[in-house]
């Protein structure tokens, strides 16, 4: 669990963040950071906040998809091994990454969005036939059951 | 009843005169009876002894607690994206080569680099003022018992007083700056001008209860020169006049802002644009260059960052200032926040609760270093020269520099830097691997 110093923080940075001052944050209120805005994955990753439909993020929401990425404690290795997996388990940061690629969520990463992931991260530097074999090439070197899409068992195995 | 009132006015007669004697004429002949030295003594002995509970009141650590920085929620790594995604790669693209720009997305929301600079600066220890208590909790009766003390000591008896010497200030500013505004233009009229508008500056900072450093006054900027500072607050030109004449540069006001501005202007030649004119930027360089050609005029006080930054770090230079020509004078203000937070965060307070809490802190404390002047080199555009400036008065003030623009606490950043990103990455892909 996180530290009690931390979510104070983190409580501070969402309230400064959140403008309308609701107690909920919006797309809106994510773009507004300069350095995210930039970022070729800003609108992917800000999307990952919001559950399914809905337009604002509470601070529980804020915070369980903060918690994916908190480096793992010594002292927690030792904890019992078959309880629930914490939050920010490899696996569940690899999963993170997969649900940045997976939009339509069918736990398979398929060409298209797999091109549409790399078109936000090159920009318009490189033309659609380029992106398009490296879409192609990347998917034939982890595709291991032929079904020209990625799952999740081979996205971990890359 | 009339004796109450007639108590009452005795009392306020009594009030002034003890004002007038004690703060305004000695500040009026330059002079310091060392009644704001004391209290300054008073209120640092205070706030160490206050620390010292604090940290005597915080539990002690468990060893096995991440080491959080001192200023920041996270480390964040600053390996460029070149090494990062080189380290991974070992074909020209990987599913993990978004695991940056996860990251760095993921670190931008827990903590960037520029939103923060738009709220106030986080103290270390608790200065004994509720705005700034944002973590602590309740450590001991005795501290609660100075901080009552401190609440009403604030309130009470400093608040008035400021109020009272801030009405005198600027009533003085008017009065005097029409008065000798009304002279035909002669060096008596510089010289008067000169004596008003120091001496209405230094009862202002009394208003204040400001304590200011000045380092260097060696180089002081001269007349004809340009003088570019960091810019935090409004009180930033009342902090340098203190020290010396300055021809200011600023939009006209409406209220009581505007009065001044109308007094001030004719007595000492300060540039005051109309709304419409700022828009052009042509006529506002010209009229700044025929001032700073004058070399017989006051030098221009400028804040180029355009926005107030919350004095933690010096953001980008509006190139237009280091167009002008002419000397530069750099300085470099930093407060102390430990005493009073002098940030004007424009979106939250408006101006009058930002004086209003600026009256209500403890003190104004802070550091003014003049810098050595600085010209435009062969072969600099002003973008260049700019940022050498801006590097120099961070180095000299503590502050780190950030290369983004002020102007992002209202507006978005613009596509060209993501744009940029993209190309970077791109450059990468292709040089990494055959493609096609």
């Amino acid at each position: 669990s996180v530290s009690h110093s931390q979510i104070t923080r983190l409580y501070s940075r969402f309230t400064s963040l959140d403008k309308g001052e609701n107690g909920t944050l919006s797309r809106e209120d994510f773009q507004r950071i300069p350095e995210l805005a930039i970022n070729p994955l800003g609108d992917r990753i800000i999307n990952a906040f919001f559950p399914e439909g809905e337009d604002q993020v509470n601070f529980r929401g804020f915070m369980r998809t903060l918690a994916h990425f908190r480096p793992i404690e010594d002292n927690e290795k030792s904890k019992d091994q078959d309880g629930p997996e914490p939050l920010n388990s490899r696996s569940n940061k690899l999963h993170f990454a997969f649900r940045l690629y997976d939009l339509d969520k069918d736990d398979k990463i398929s060409r298209d969005e797999l091109l549409q992931v790399l078109r936000m991260m090159v920009g318009v530097n490189i033309s659609d036939e380029q992106l398009g074999s490296i879409a192609d090439r990347t998917i034939q070197e982890a595709d291991q059951d032929g079904d020209s899409a990625i799952s999740f068992a081979e996205f971990v195995k890359v | 009843m009339e004796d109450v009132w007639l108590a009452v006015a005795r009392l306020g007669t009594v009030w002034i005169v003890l004002v007038l004697v004690f703060i305004v004429l000695p500040s009026a002949l330059g002079i310091s009876l060392g009644i704001s030295e004391a209290y300054m003594w008073i209120l640092v002995k205070t706030l160490e002894w206050a620390t010292i509970r604090i940290e005597k009141g915080v539990e002690k650590p468990r060893p096995q607690m991440l080491k959080t920085p001192s200023n920041g929620i996270i480390e964040r790594h600053k390996t460029p994206m070149e090494k990062e995604i080189a380290r991974l790669h070992k074909v020209d693209f990987e599913f993990s080569d978004i695991f940056y720009f996860c990251r760095k997305g993921v670190e931008a929301i827990v903590e960037d680099e520029v939103t923060q600079r738009f709220s106030s600066e986080e103290l270390v220890s608790w200065n004994l003022l509720t705005r700034t208590n944002v973590n602590f909790h309740y450590v001991s009766l005795r501290l609660t018992v100075l901080w009552v003390i401190g609440v009403i000591v604030r309130y009470c008896f400093l608040l008035p007083l400021r109020f009272t010497l801030a009405a005198i200030g600027i009533t003085s500013m008017i009065v005097g700056a029409t008065l000798v505004g009304q002279l035909p233009n002669s060096s008596v009229k510089n010289y008067l001008s000169e004596v008003v508008h120091l001496t209405c500056s230094r009862i202002l900072v009394r208003a204040l209860s400001g304590t200011i450093h000045y380092h260097n006054k060696e180089n002081k900027p001269q007349k004809g020169g340009i003088c570019v500072a960091n810019h935090t607050s409004p009180i930033d030109a009342i902090i340098l006049t203190n020290d010396g004449c300055y021809a200011m540069v600023g939009q006209v006001h409406g209220g009581l802002m505007g009065v001044i501005q109308r007094a001030t202007v004719k007595a000492c030649p300060h540039v005051w644009f109309e709304r419409s004119e700022i828009k052009d930027r042509h006529l506002v360089t010209k009229r700044l260059r025929e001032h700073v050609a004058d070399k017989s005029k006051l030098p221009i006080l400028i804040f180029p960052e355009g926005t107030c930054i919350n004095n933690t770090s010096v953001m980008m230079f509006k190139k237009g200032s280091f167009e002008i020509g002419g000397t530069i004078y750099p300085v470099a203000i930093k407060y102390d926040p430990q005493f009073g937070d002098a940030f004007w965060n424009s979106s939250k307070y408006n101006i009058v609760s930002y004086l209003l809490r600026i009256m209500t802190s403890w003190a104004i404390v802070c550091n003014v270093w003049y810098m050595p002047p600085m010209i435009r080199e062969e072969g600099e555009d002003a973008v260049q020269f700019a940022n050498r400036v801006r590097s120099a008065i961070a180095r000299q003030g503590g502050l780190t520099e950030l290369p983004w623009d002020g102007g992002l606490k209202r507006a978005k950043v613009k596509d060209t830097f993501r744009e940029e990103q993209q190309k970077n990455y791109s450059k990468m892909l292709v040089r990494n691997g055959s493609i096609g």
